[in-house]
């Protein structure tokens, strides 16, 4: 952009004229104010606005800007006016302010662009371009600049400098990462275990209620279940929500039907998907398939929620329930295996554990 | 041309402080020069404008927002004006959104306009990229703007995927959800990034703070500099034109900056600012107080990302459940790993890598400054077209339970039907774009070489009846014939004893070759006259070369 | 009721269509803003229905044989002459007065026709306050169940909305969506929208778990309770929308949709006005 391109036109494009108007001339002033319409209608390729017309057009410049200076008023009335504080004032508050910000922006954008269009007169330009790359000369000129720097500094000659330099260097760009390290503690096992434990009860989220096994005895039925204690604790409750489901004894199948995991066709799931952990929770009784809103795996609740559908690739895990002396569900242990969605270190944990019986 | 009578003289209050800069900061005849630089009309290249406005308002809006926003997940039992949450556990950081909206006037206004302009953001800086893209535009010597603009739009994802976590309510948390199922599948460090990240288990007490540092301070910061460069590298190397009259690689024609396109370019940020104003009175966007608070626990039917996530969120519901166990003792979750990494990379690698592999298959060094009409680069906008298909199609899925839901579609059939079509529906579109450029192309080859249709029927000496074709009028036929030759490469195989140039040599240039020609098959030359029947009556085309009515 | 939010979907992708003719391309961006508008009047609720069920009539006896008549009529070719089930159709044994009470009372029974889930729809000319709790009473004769809910029991006005927000939070609204606007379950089946559904019904839905829904018993989710939660539906659903139309309250895929089609598209259009040429004037 070296080039001073204000008066540089094409000179075979006969519509583009020599110069033109609010173009200084090189000794001259810019233009601001002044009829300049009767000399410059000389000028070829400039659309000059008709006079009459680009008084007509003022008027309605003018009411655009009116109309942004009512609503600019508006708003600040709106604001003192209408009061927030419940759904019905701030809907009414809402509306107002950004009525009337809108009408204000929009008008001022409706009154300039009518004044460019129909009061600015009209034409275009021409600017040269240059080409970009530099001169094999500039090119040299800068090449032997770059070596008698590169010469002078001698980190050619001195070698001890140069390594010294790098491996100065080196910590130094690991200081930030090293820095970084506290801020969080190393994973370990935790994603392996949940809050279950043997005797902990079952109680529904929302209420804190414990469940009775004899209560929840409607087939087709489902809760959602968190530990008893944990209620509100969110990295709890990330992976030791559950779904109940009463299920008639004879509809369950293998694996799910193993012993004493189910209380009366009452099964407890994972409700943490094991794509990527949203709660998989939507449940069909007639089909008995866990269906999980986000990526829509879909998991069949009689047989050990293996999939039926969807990208999850295992099963949700199940959680071994019985019941305590007063009747109410209990775990009797942790997961077997890691509950939510996968990870490096978590392998074929069900393989283990099948193993494990074996052995 | 006659001078003016009088000369008007800068008034006072403009004289003094320009003066004041003058002497001050060595100007030079910057100001004198950038004034009165070029801004070509199209409405086509206000798009980007849209979103560095957007951008301005983001920053305005974003910053009155944190004059309330509480980044804090410290749990609170919420006492404000909202009666359906009264006595409910959450959040500070929801509670204070909350507040927001509901205690601070204006407060919803802004969160509504915030959000709008995050959404308009995005998506400008998306079609202003296929603008760029489809006309070429990207070429040499812009790359390195088009890299920035893709650096843009990265940052722009992370961002809204940041900001969208902020308000702690059940729908952005199912994203932070979604966003860690997603790192810790990663292998071997994904456990560690994410207990890094979330400063232990899921979801902590530490992620709502850190994004907010990430969303207001880092990323904006980058985005500033980054739209500084974008800006400076646009106003150093200029704009662009499309082909037409007076129009060539050497000039740049259109409006000067002031005084016409600085008034355009004001009243454009004032719609800009206007729209989003009007979304934000009119149309409610992201009602958290209807959300609810966050917990891991609990999900709504219709948890979606915003727009412009919906891609990925599309790619995860169509994946089939693949996973490997390596030796039981390691797992690769390539049902979660393969639909969250591979289109995000297939998409944004080959944005950046296109114009450095067309440059190679074209051999093309020249410096482009007037752009190609799409037709006149098929390869490319075929291209182009089943990348927008591949992208469409999984945002599309990204809300196939909705579409489900409302039109009684079968949600497994949405599932089956993306399986399918993410794959055939690029190699359509490649296949019928391609068609329609090399249509296209062959029309303008005839409006050059036999003129316009003019719908007269006309009766010849020997009894034939024709159709009156007129020569295209001067600003079409110019535009037509902007369309630039792409350079093809000897055949080296059929060269007896030729030596194939540099770069042509090996394996990697016979594939280069056959590249090239590939890209250039079909390309329609437009002083092609294929007269088959012009001959017939040739005697009446002779000696009407170019002047009045040309017969086909 | 459920096809309203998402009949712009269709034009999704409309917005970036590139037409020749300026004109053409108006008229598309009108188009579309005339849909978004229509859209709108479709989403927004419709009146309440008429309550369906009235007091519980002491001619009990009656009931019972003026329902047989109207079951042999009307339910039993699919569900038996004794309301015992048949292939088509599930028994009636045991489902009780509150799942009669829900399925005609919204229309979804006498069925029309077998699919994959039987639509809310207008109910018939006969069914009516008298004749559902005649057909109820004698399906409940049958063997008992849920009994149809009192004035009281699901009386809005008398639930504590925050606290059956969060129980809905839990139990409901991943099939039905935070405010009850429904969702899609697999291979065809939906969670309804809940906005045509008055209390009693919400209840009976809760308690029977028709077609897919499950079921929500007393025992675990207490009447009080149940009550807390269809204060919570009530009152969100009637609830003012602050922040402007409400996009039929979907979430983000409608919002996206008027980013697209209201956001750029106007910007487009301011965008067409500031640089259109105008006319050469000879």
């Amino acid at each position: 952009m070296t080039d001073n391109t204000n008066d540089i036109n094409e000179p075979g494009e006969e519509r583009v004229p020599k110069r033109i108007l609010g173009t200084p001339p090189s000794e001259g002033g810019y233009l601001v104010h002044g009829e300049q319409i009767d000399e410059s209608r000389e000028a070829p390729g400039i659309y000059v606005q008709d006079p009459d017309k680009a008084r007509r057009t003022e008027k309605y410049i003018a009411l655009s800007f009116l109309i942004t200076f009512l609503a600019g008023i508006g708003f600040i009335v709106s604001y003192v006016v209408f009061q927030v504080g419940d759904l019905d004032s701030t809907a009414v508050s809402n509306a107002t302010l950004g009525g009337t910000l809108a009408l204000a922006l929009l008008g001022l954008a409706v009154g300039i662009t009518l004044w460019v269009r129909g009061i600015m007169p009209k034409y275009e330009i021409t600017e040269k371009r240059k080409v970009l790359a530099p001169s094999p000369e500039q090119r040299s000129e800068l090449n032997q600049i770059i070596i008698d720097g590169a010469q002078q500094s001698g980190l050619g000659r001195f070698k001890l400098v140069r390594r010294t330099l790098l491996l100065a260097a080196a910590p130094l760009g690991l200081l930030p990462i090293v820095l970084l390290r506290d801020l969080g503690p190393m994973p370990k096992t935790a994603l392996r275990h949940t809050v279950w434990k043997k005797g902990l009860r079952l109680v529904v989220e929302g209420t804190g209620q414990p469940i009775r096994a004899a209560d929840f005895n409607s087939p087709g039925g489902i809760l959602s279940v968190v530990p008893h204690g944990y209620e509100h604790d969110m990295n709890a409750l990330a992976k030791a929500t559950l779904i109940l489901i009463k299920l008639r004894p004879e509809e369950i199948q293998p694996p799910t039907k193993v012993e004493n995991w189910t209380v009366n066709g009452i099964v407890a799931y994972s409700k943490i998907c094991t794509h990527v952990g949203c709660p998989a929770a939507l449940y069909e009784q007639t089909t008995h398939h866990i269906l999980c809103p986000c990526h829509q795996s879909t998991f069949d609740a009689t047989r050990g929620a293996e999939v039926v559908f969807g990208p999850a690739a295992r099963p949700l895990p199940q959680l071994p329930i019985g019941v305590d002396n007063e009747g109410y569900l209990i775990a009797l242990s942790d997961f077997e295996v890691p509950v939510g969605p996968s990870f490096w270190e978590r392998g074929d944990a069900e393989k283990k554990v099948r193993e494990g019986e074996k052995a | 041309m006659s001078q003016p009578t009088v000369k008007p003289e800068l008034p006072k209050a403009a004289d003094g402080p320009l003066k004041f800069i003058e002497e001050r900061i060595p100007t030079g005849d910057f100001l004198k020069r950038n004034l009165r630089k070029v801004f070509p009309d199209h409405w086509s290249f206000l798009l980007g404008e849209i979103a560095l406005y957007s951008f301005i308002i983001l920053l305005l809006t974003g910053t009155f927002l944190t004059l309330w926003f509480k980044p804090s997940m410290e749990h609170v039992v919420y006492d404000g004006s909202y009666e359906p949450l009264k006595g409910v556990m959450m959040s500070a950081a929801y509670e204070s959104s909350l507040h927001i909206s509901f205690e601070v006037r204006g407060g919803l206004l802004m969160r509504q306009m915030h959000h709008w302009a995050a959404l308009l953001f995005v998506a400008s800086m998306m079609i202003h990229m296929l603008r760029v893209f489809f006309t070429g535009a990207y070429r040499k010597p812009r790359e390195l703007n088009w890299l920035i603009g893709l650096g843009l739009l990265t940052l722009a994802l992370f961002e809204g995927l940041t900001g969208y976590s902020l308000p702690d309510d059940l729908l952005s948390g199912a994203g932070l959800r979604i966003t860690q199922g997603v790192i810790v599948s990663l292998p071997l460090v994904g456990t560690y990034i994410q207990f890094f990240l979330f400063g232990g288990e899921y979801p902590g007490e530490d992620i709502i703070s850190r994004f907010f540092t990430i969303h207001i301070l880092l990323i904006p910061g980058i985005l500033l500099g980054l739209v500084t460069a974008h800006l400076i590298l646009m106003w150093v190397q200029k704009h662009t034109q499309m082909p037409g009259k007076g129009r060539t690689e050497k000039n740049v024609v259109g409006a000067p900056f002031y005084p016409a396109f600085m008034a355009k370019g004001g009243a454009f940020f004032l719609f800009t600012f206007g729209v989003i104003a009007l979304l934000g009175a009119f149309f409610q966007i992201n009602p958290i107080w209807a959300f609810g608070p966050y917990t891991p626990a609990d999900i709504s039917a219709g948890s979606q990302p915003d727009w412009y996530m919906g891609f990925l969120e599309g790619s995860l519901r169509i994946m089939v459940p693949w996973e490997i166990n390596i030796a039981s003792d390691y797992t690769l979750p390539l049902s979660v790993l393969i639909p969250a990494l591979v289109p995000l990379g297939l998409i944004f690698t080959g944005l950046g890598v296109y114009p450095f592999v067309e440059r190679w298959i074209t051999g093309d060094n020249r410096e482009h400054h007037l752009c190609d009409r799409p037709r006149n680069a098929p390869v490319r906008t075929s291209i182009g077209m089943a990348g927008v298909t591949f992208y469409g199609l999984l945002w599309l899925l990204g809300a196939n339970d909705e579409i489900a839901a409302n039109f009684h579609i079968s949600l497994n059939a949405t599932t089956y039907f993306g399986r399918v079509m993410i794959f055939l529906g690029p190699v359509l579109a490649y296949i019928i774009t391609y068609r329609i450029c090399i249509g296209l192309q062959r029309r303008d080859a005839d409006v050059i070489g036999h003129g316009v249709e003019t719908g007269v029927i006309k009766r010849l000496p020997n009894g034939e009846f024709i159709e009156v074709h007129a020569p295209a009028s001067e600003p079409m036929a110019e535009h037509i014939k902007g369309k630039k030759e792409i350079q093809r490469f000897p055949d080296t195989t059929a060269d007896e004893g030729g030596v194939p140039a540099p770069g042509m040599r090996g394996l990697m240039g016979k594939m280069r070759v056959k590249l090239n020609h590939a890209y250039t098959a079909d390309d329609v030359p437009l002083e092609e006259h294929h007269d088959g029947h012009g001959e017939q009556h040739g005697e009446v085309l002779a000696g009407e070369p170019q002047k009045g009515i040309t017969r086909h | 009721m459920t096809r309203t939010g998402n009949s712009v979907s269709r034009f999704h992708r409309g917005a970036a269509a590139r037409r020749r003719h300026p004109l053409a391309r108006y008229a598309v961006l009108l188009l579309a803003l005339a849909l978004i508008g229509g859209v709108y009047a479709v989403i927004a609720p419709g009146g309440d229905r008429a309550e369906a069920n009235s007091a519980v009539s002491t001619k009990a006896a009656d009931d019972v044989a003026a329902g047989k008549k109207l079951f042999e009529a009307s339910c039993a070719s699919c569900h038996g002459l004794n309301g015992e089930g048949t292939p088509q159709a599930p028994t009636l044994v045991g489902v009780g007065a509150a799942a009669v009470d829900f399925q005609m009372s919204t229309g979804r029974m006498p069925a029309a026709n077998p699919g994959a889930q039987m639509p809310r729809k207008n109910v018939p000319a006969w069914v009516n306050a008298d004749t559902i709790r005649q057909v109820s009473a004698y399906v409940d004769s049958l063997g008992g169940g849920p009994a149809v809910p009192s004035r009281d029991m699901v009386d809005p006005a008398k639930g504590n909305q925050a606290r059956g927000g969060e129980l809905f939070r839990a139990n409901c609204i991943q099939c039905h969506n935070w405010v009850g606007a429904g969702g899609a379950l697999t291979r065809g089946k939906y969670a309804p929208n809940l906005n045509e559904a008055t209390p009693e019904q919400i209840y009976e839905a809760m308690v029977t778990g028709p077609q897919a829904m499950p079921v929500f018993n007393d025992t675990t989710i207490t009447p009080e309770q149940k009550r807390d939660m269809i204060a919570y539906i009530v009152g969100v659903r009637e609830q003012t929308d602050p922040g402007g139309f409400g996009l039929g309250r979907i979430g983000p895929v409608t919002e996206g949709l008027a980013a697209w089609l209201v956001g750029i598209v106007l910007l487009v259009l301011a965008a067409m006005w500031i640089t259109a040429k105008r006319k050469q004037h000879d």
